[in-house]
């Protein structure tokens, strides 16, 4: 059956599926992460069970709490997007490949279309919209505005989010080290040459 | 005297136009904050999804929506097929479901009841015989999946061939690919009593609003098509498609919005196609080097519309006095073509110039040279001449070229560098425009156009900006509406000449007006007045500043409509030239080629933003080593089906695939009082055969199907081992 929302998870199975059926497994913080993408083992101390119907979670969100109510097969992508309409946020794969969703989740560059919601409370969400206002704007927008890193401009939050995640952690970088780090995102349009003027400019501000 | 003509300045006489200059909504992209029609979240939005077909070719024997309706949180449901339908590609939506949720409506999908009846397909566009002996049928008839696009030529090739020194025969192919816009198509659609209220993610916002007439049941008059900003549709958004009439008919049946957006998979399953070719090619010159024939026959498919690359474009830019093509297009189970950035050209400049240049390698003489000696046979010997010299230099050929397969080292990584050049039209589209001058000075300007990407929104401040001589934040920039004055769509690199021209003359003729007013005000002699910086001179005396300038218009402020350009303006024009150089590296023990460095230069007759303009030329060559490399709509003949049809399989090149990009324009005075040309198509087309040509001069033979992937590059090279 060719569904437009494929899954891909192999025959009769999915990630959103199996956790929408059976209920889902989660521990607190970081060990939420193993017991879904973690080796088997990691997987054995389910410590709390929910059921699959609506949770109310609150997402520390750019520096505000946000209440939301969502399933738990809800991924953070979807609720950013349609939940606190922080649509910088783009859902461009399905399939956690592009890096258009890219997030700052404590700090670190995250695919927002592998966390759960749920898996996610408790921790500092960054998006791209914070990252510019009428009283100021961050380096990395100034540095993919010097650069003309933009064109249709669709991939560009998430590629900003990248470089601001990496550059904070990779102070100085290198023009290779800034190519090897941003592989994860990808752009269409072809604007590659300029992201990687702007995040090397950017990586020696930080220093 | 400063003389009143509609034009552009002298070279170099600009404050803004031809300047780098960011784009004006760089911040807002950049940070996220610029709502695209996949961002759209107006209240009660519901969120729509496709049930599309998996088969190629089948008939639809069982279709319960029943069910779905009863999901939790499903609001509607639309057949879009019915019971009997033959399905004839994959992609081929059938259902269509409106739910609170993205995964209510993903719910409802799964509940859906439907079988097919498998029907025979064919999807190979590259298997000319294949085709001519498929049993194919549609709608129980026998259907003949090829057919003859034609013949053309000149000349008399036979007599040409015995005469001619060199001669070389070779088969050459480019696959298809598809456009994989990053937003893919789709649309947001509200109903508000009689009006139909869409954000479109279209490169066509003044041409939309007329199709939803038939198909939803609406009066134009009462469309309302908006699209602020769109992530990129390389030629394939110009339409209203069945997905966005579904949304539409969605919104009414449930009184709700609803925004309707194709699954990645769908979107590069049916949101665009880009044919494939495949040549015979026989070439041959005289003892010198000039090309004498050129005999070709090509197939390819475009998908159902049973078409491959045209012959106008056959062979492409150099035209030997003898010659003769012949097309023959494949019909197959494929979604039907959509104009990809330079329609035809980067696949019959691949089959052109890889050609050429394996004749060049037959008769002993440098690739350079020989495209060089050849310039007569091509439209634009002026432009190519000086570019391949510029280019050259940038590449420091002399230092690189070798003889094929002849570079320094002994070990498995072997470097070469090829050449090729394109031409396109370029020519302006049909753009109106309404500008406004306010009493304090500040400037409007409207039109129904659309910023794809290329900056028209930044081009058109800049122009307006410059002619009153005020600075960029004093005008704004209203576009994306079908509301505002009609302009045309952005296909075919048409988009900033058609709107430039018409901001331009109108912004001279408001200029004129006010100046007029000034003269009488402060007594001046008003041929003497020009603005600048904020101010009116009079010659190096300043009369008054532009604020008081403009307050003499009145509380009322001046609006003035200004018309398509025509090229006897002085404007716009059409016909550029670039020309292209690779080096690449490419291991012979693994296949893997690295692009090691790309040159490009380009005429775009008068450059409106450098900085932009450059963007665009990155982004064909980046494109360029797209499709060149690793991107191909592989077609399974056996399934029927696209199997790399999302983004890990579909390979793109990331951020380190990229190599050294050196960008220059070629911009003598010649070429810049043409005015402007379009820039965003040229620069993709002639990458492919450029870095075809440098990988055949490292490895010494020709990979002769693009993309050059590791498994061809390894089988030519085994091939040329015996």
């Amino acid at each position: 059956m060719g569904r437009d929302q494929t899954n891909h998870g192999g025959p009769g199975f999915s990630r959103r599926e199996f956790l929408k059926g059976s209920g889902a497994a989660v521990v607190a913080g970081a060990a939420a992460t193993a017991a879904v993408d973690g080796p088997l083992e990691a997987q054995q101390p389910a410590t709390k069970i929910i059921s699959a119907g609506p949770h109310t979670i609150t997402l520390h969100v750019n520096g505000e709490d946000q209440q939301v109510t969502v399933e738990p097969r809800v991924l953070l992508i979807d609720v950013l997007r349609n939940d606190l309409n922080l649509t910088g946020c783009k859902d461009v794969c399905d399939r956690s490949t592009c890096g258009a969703c890219t997030v700052l989740i404590d700090g670190k560059p995250v695919y927002a279309c592998t966390r759960f919601a749920i898996e996610v409370v408790g921790q500092k969400i960054v998006t791209a919209e914070s990252l510019h206002s009428p009283e100021k704007t961050d380096d990395v927008v100034t540095a993919f505005c010097k650069h003309d890193a933009i064109q249709c401009g669709f991939c560009t939050p998430g590629f900003v989010s990248a470089v601001r995640g990496f550059c904070d952690q990779n102070p100085g970088a290198t023009e290779d080290a800034c190519r090897r780090a941003l592989g994860g995102n990808i752009c269409r349009c072809g604007t590659y040459d300029g992201v990687l003027k702007a995040a090397y400019d950017t990586a020696q501000i930080v220093q | 005297m400063v003389e009143r003509k509609i034009g552009w300045e002298p070279q170099g006489s600009h404050t803004l136009v031809g300047g780098e200059i960011q784009r004006v909504e760089g911040k807002v992209k950049a940070s996220g904050q610029a709502k695209y029609t996949n961002d759209i979240n107006t209240p009660g939005t519901l969120f729509a999804k496709l049930l599309t077909s998996p088969h190629a070719h089948a008939k639809l024997v069982l279709l319960n929506i029943e069910k779905a309706n009863a999901v939790k949180g499903v609001k509607s449901v639309l057949a879009m097929a019915k019971v009997g339908d033959e399905i004839r590609y994959e992609g081929w939506p059938i259902v269509a479901i409106a739910a609170e949720r993205p995964e209510f409506a993903e719910d409802g999908l799964r509940a859906i009841e439907i079988k097919f009846e498998p029907l025979p397909h064919f999807v190979d566009g590259s298997d000319l015989k294949g085709a001519i002996e498929a049993d194919m049928t549609v709608d129980g008839q026998p259907l003949k999946l090829t057919k003859s696009m034609g013949k053309s030529g000149r000349g008399d090739v036979e007599v040409a061939l015995r005469e001619a020194k060199h001669v070389h025969r070779g088969t050459y192919g480019i696959q298809m690919i598809t456009h994989m816009s990053m937003e893919p198509h789709g649309s947001h659609a509200a109903w508000d009593g009689e009006n139909l209220n869409v954000a479109l993610s279209t490169e066509n916002v003044s041409g939309t609003s007329g199709q939803y007439v038939q198909p939803v049941g609406v009066e134009a008059m009462n469309v309302n098509v908006r699209c602020d900003f769109m992530g990129s549709g390389f030629g394939s958004k110009s339409t209203v498609d069945e997905w966005d009439v579904a949304c539409a008919k969605l919104a009414k049946a449930t009184g709700k919005p609803v925004r309707l957006m194709l699954s990645r998979t769908t979107e590069m399953q049916i949101g665009g196609n880009r044919p494939s070719a495949f040549a015979t090619v026989t070439v041959a010159c005289d003892a010198e080097g000039n090309v004498t024939v050129w005999d070709s026959h090509h197939w390819g498919s475009n998908g159902l519309q049973g078409l491959t690359v045209g012959l106008g474009v056959t062979p492409y830019v150099f035209q030997p006095k003898n010659r003769q093509s012949a097309a023959t297009g494949i019909a197959t189970n494929c979604s039907p073509e959509r104009p990809w950035r330079a329609p035809h050209h980067p696949q019959a400049c691949a089959y052109t110039q890889t050609a050429l240049d394996d004749l060049a390698a037959k008769a002993g003489i440098d690739s350079l040279q020989f495209f060089k000696k050849n310039l007569d046979l091509t439209p634009l010997p002026h432009i190519y001449g000086p570019e391949l010299e510029i280019a050259a230099k940038l590449m420091d050929w002399k230092g690189k070229w070798h003889p094929r397969g002849a570079g320094a080292g002994n070990g498995p990584v072997k470097r070469g560098v090829g050449v090729a050049l394109h031409t396109w039209n370029g020519a302006a589209n049909q753009s109106n425009v309404m500008l406004k001058v306010h009493s304090d000075g500040s400037v409007e300007v409207v039109t129904g156009s659309q910023d794809v990407g290329t900056g028209t929104r930044t081009c058109i401040a800049q122009v307006a900006a410059d002619t009153f001589g005020v600075s960029m934040s004093a005008v704004k920039v209203s576009l994306g509406s079908n509301q505002f004055p009609k302009a045309g769509s952005s296909e075919g690199s048409a988009t900033i000449g058609g709107v430039t021209g018409p901001v331009r003359r109108t912004a001279q003729q408001a200029l004129w007006k006010i100046l007029d007013l000034v003269a009488a005000k402060y007594t001046v002699d008003g041929a003497t007045l020009i603005a600048r910086h904020g101010r009116i001179w009079s010659g190096f005396k300043e009369v008054c500043t532009w604020k008081q300038a403009a307050s003499l218009i009145g509380p009322m402020g001046m609006e003035l409509y200004g018309g398509p350009v025509t090229e006897d303006e002085g404007l716009t024009n059409h016909q550029v030239g670039g020309v292209q150089m690779a080096e690449v590296a490419v291991d012979t023990e693994t296949g893997v080629i690295r692009i090691v460095k790309l040159v490009a230069v380009q005429d775009a007759g008068m450059i409106v933003n450098r900085l932009l303009a450059r963007s665009q030329v990155y982004s064909g060559l980046i494109m360029g080593i797209a499709y060149s490399l690793s991107e191909e709509r592989i077609m399974d003949n056996k399934t029927g089906r696209f199997i790399n049809a999302n983004l890990n399989d579909y390979k793109l090149p990331r951020i380190g695939d990229i190599g050294d990009l050196v960008v220059e324009f070629y911009e003598p005075e010649s070429e810049y009082k043409r005015g402007v040309i379009g820039l965003s198509e040229p620069p993709v087309i002639s990458t492919g055969a450029a870095i075809s040509n440098a990988v055949a001069n490292a490895i010494g033979v020709r990979v002769p199907v693009l993309p050059l992937t590791p498994k061809r590059v390894l089988d030519a090279l085994k091939g040329a081992k015996g």
